[in-house]
């Protein structure tokens, strides 16, 4: 009896056995595949399909597509294919599931890391040498930001260069005449503009200084404190670093001023950071950190809004840091499987490089340019207030997030202790941040776990 | 007797015979193929994968690496998001589960008493459940928003206190309990037709009796809706251990940061992780992050989690359940 159940149970531990050692040796996806070597020199005349995926919607995606509609007049046998509103899970998602997306655009670098180091975006080196492309033409930080570990996997399209916005009529109506430079002014030109109702409730914000509010990140405050990351062994010094100290100090100090329910319940009432109720546009905030994208939605939300634009405020102790920022940027590449890596190359290499297109975006989108000859472009249009921008873009202490190949999870990290330190949850700042060192430390060793 | 006589010659069945059982068995067999089909593909494969990824360094982007325990040994000794998010989650487990529970048959019950507008009553407390939940959530929280909801509007008019509902780190999980009241119709409806199928005469035979309204419902209705309730409890259990969209998109839109493209990602568990669930920190850390091996020991935990819990209840089930196998 128990031989005939021997009998019966073999096919079924053979089929069990054989699907596990399917499922572990090929079903899961995730194979990589750097994409063919290019041709010794380029095609003289491109043809096909390129699909383009890029994460710009409305009024930016139609300039993106002005620029493509560009493209494919002066290649008629190549025709792309766009894809908008595309974030960067969408296109890992379907890198990994093996959809072909030739073209590919992220809005951050967060990412960049995974995507050269996983072979997700092709290595474009090959091209770069093959077709001359001179990659000083790009800065320093944009130059950095665009490859990881010395692979070179995309090429930058625009950049997003951060700095104050101050309302103009709030600051002349308080007796000022000049933004702020230093965190003590900031601080002390915030509770000045700021407006209570009879309850002492906010009515207008001189600056709200809470993390996750709009652009507040620290990440984004970060450069203009002179605080650093990583140490140069590759761990979290977060916790070393004093500068982070002194941000995580100043903003504190600034949340208790308002009261951390009040800022709570004033920032609860206003509107999506990303609409015409923008509360900067609408008036109720006087001072805000935001990128030079923000000067392209007043133009269209709020034409009539007396704003101006600054570098942001510095650390107290560190004013040589005076006009430098935060810089990220959008990066661009080939995706892993492109079925037209030639022409796929060619919309990269035009969209990153032809100073003509990359003028025609930037003024379109008021992002900021990533060659030299589109940054000193005659046909750039540039106001006092896009200026800023530029000036801050080309100002040697600004600075980005570094690329990991474990992503942005180390800012998240140190955003969950930021949301708990400003509600007064975190009363030992040092040892928060010594915590969220280790915390940083055993993400990145998960992450590359031998 | 007859079976005992058939299943006796069955063992000395001729070669026909024999034939005509392969094939029906063959017959039933193809009639199962697409279910079994369906179990394999969709339920077997991606449930070995997982638990064989839970033992890998699996980016979605480059092959899975064997690494053993690492990702058990970090999720439980190294990961404090995952002690909140487990806490979260149980707390909705104990809370929102048997507070729907109740206020769905309190209006089952109610319903049930009412002498005109049954079906009018009836539509307008199951309207809420047909709502998208994402659509449901956006108009919950804009009700509730501390400056400018009508909820606190109204609470101020009255003098009374204008909490910070889904700012509130001590309010957000109550508040998802309200908003899983006003969806409560889904339960409602199955307890409204368990209770107008309990027999008229037992009702009658305990009047006759003399019982009060509380033993009326002790020692009538509850026995003879008691299998729809462990149902109830049962899918509720396994529906809170796997909850995530209400508490992302009450997060994102309260935190406001109810965007796409550009701009930060939503602040976990918006306020200060008090909604961050062990669904949501399992997709953060495998769709975000791209800890996909991470992602899949969380997932076997949470499965084994959800097993257990619906095994005991199961088990409960027999000496709870009016009927079931083993009630006396």
């Amino acid at each position: 009896m128990s031989i005939i159940r021997g009998r019966r149970r073999a096919p079924a531990i053979s089929a069990v056995a054989v699907g596990l050692a399917l499922v572990a040796t090929g079903c899961s996806s995730g194979a990589t595949d750097a994409g063919t070597a290019p041709a010794s020199s380029a095609p003289a005349k491109l043809s096909g399909t390129v699909t383009f995926w890029h994460f710009f919607t409305d009024r930016e995606a139609a300039a993106i597509q002005t620029a493509v509609d560009k493209f494919q007049a002066a290649n008629p046998g190549v025709k792309v294919e766009v894809k908008k509103g595309q974030d960067d899970d969408k296109t890992i998602q379907a890198i990994a599931a093996g959809q072909p997306i030739d073209v590919v655009l992220s809005y951050s670098t967060d990412q960049i890391g995974k995507f050269c180091s996983t072979g997700a975006w092709q290595d474009l080196s090959a091209y770069v040498k093959r077709d001359g492309v001179d990659i000083n033409q790009i800065p320093p930080v944009v130059r950095d930001y665009t490859q990881f570990d010395g692979k070179r996997c995309s090429m930058p399209m625009l950049s997003d260069t951060y700095g104050l916005y101050y309302n103009k009529k709030m600051l002349a109506d308080a007796g000022y005449s000049a933004p702020p430079k230093t965190m003590s002014e900031l601080t002390a030109m915030a509770e000045k503009l700021t407006k209570l109702d009879g309850k002492g409730a906010i009515q207008v914000a001189g600056f709200v200084p809470t993390f996750g509010f709009y652009e507040n990140a620290p990440a984004h405050f970060a450069p203009s404190f002179g605080a650093s990351w990583f140490t140069a062994d590759g761990k979290s010094n977060i916790g070393s670093d004093p500068a982070w100290a002194s941000m995580f100090t100043w903003q504190k100090q600034l949340v208790d001023f308002y009261g951390y329910d009040k800022l709570t319940r004033f920032t609860a009432g206003l509107g999506q950071e990303f609409s015409a109720d923008n509360a900067f546009e609408k008036g109720k905030v006087a001072m805000m950190i935001d990128g030079e994208y923000r000067n392209a939605f007043i133009k269209a939300e709020a034409p009539t809004l007396e704003y101006g634009t600054a570098p942001f405020p510095t650390d107290d102790a560190k004013t040589d840091l005076y006009g430098a920022g935060y810089v990220t940027g959008n990066v661009i590449g080939i995706g892993r499987g492109s079925q037209n890596p030639e022409a796929a190359w060619a919309l990269v290499k035009y969209l990153s490089t032809d100073t003509d297109s990359v003028v025609a975006v930037a003024n379109g989108i008021k992002n900021v340019p990533t060659t030299t000859p589109a940054l000193t472009s005659p046909a750039l249009e540039k106001d006092a207030n896009y200026q800023t921008f530029l000036d801050v873009f080309a100002n040697a202490h600004s600075s980005t997030t570094p690329t990991t190949a474990s992503g942005k999870a180390y800012q998240d990290t140190l955003g969950t202790f930021a949301e708990k330190w400003q509600s007064g949850k975190v009363t030992d700042l040092a040892g928060g941040l010594k915590t969220v060192d280790q915390q940083i430390n055993d993400q990145l060793a998960l992450g590359s776990a031998p | 007797m007859t079976i005992a006589v058939e299943t006796r010659s069955a063992g000395r069945s001729s070669p026909a015979l024999r034939a005509k059982r392969r094939h029906q068995r063959l017959t039933v067999l193809a009639f199962l193929t697409p279910w079994l089909l369906g179990v394999a593909i969709f339920f077997v494969y991606p449930l070995v994968d997982t638990i064989y990824l839970s033992f890998t360094r699996y980016d979605l982007l480059s092959p899975p690496k064997w690494i053993g325990l690492t990702n058990y040994r970090f999720m439980f000794t190294k990961d404090p998001q995952v002690v909140q998010a487990a806490y979260n989650t149980l707390w909705l487990v104990a809370i929102l589960v048997p507070a729907r529970m109740l206020f769905g048959l309190a209006v089952a019950t109610l319903v049930t008493r009412l002498k005109s507008g049954l079906g009018v009553f009836r539509t307008v407390f199951y309207l809420p459940a047909l709502v998208p939940p994402v659509a449901g959530v956006l108009a919950f929280v804009f009700l509730f928003n501390p400056a400018t909801g009508p909820v606190n509007q109204i609470l101020g008019a009255l003098g009374l206190p204008q909490p910070l509902w889904f700012n509130d780190p001590t309010l957000s999980k109550p508040s998802l309990v309200m908003l899983g009241l006003w969806g409560v119709g889904d339960l409602m409806i199955i307890f409204l037709a368990s209770l107008l199928d309990v027999p008229k005469e037992q009702y009658e035979a305990a009047a006759l009796d003399g019982v009060n309204p509380w033993q009326r419902f002790r020692y009538v209705t509850l026995p003879n809706i008691s299998p729809v309730l462990m149902f109830a409890a049962i899918t509720g259990v396994i529906a809170a251990l796997q909850y995530f969209t209400e508490a992302v998109v009450a997060a994102s839109v309260a935190s406001g940061q109810a965007t796409t493209g550009g701009g930060n990602s939503a602040l976990l568990g918006y306020p200060e992780g008090s909604t961050l669930t062990y669904a949501q920190w399992l997709y953060v850390m495998g769709f975000k992050n791209y800890y996909l091996g991470y992602a899949s020991a969380l997932a076997v935990v949470m499965f084994v989690v959800s097993l257990g819990v619906t095994l005991i209840l199961l088990r409960r089930a027999r000496s709870l359940v009016y009927g079931a196998e083993g009630t006396r």
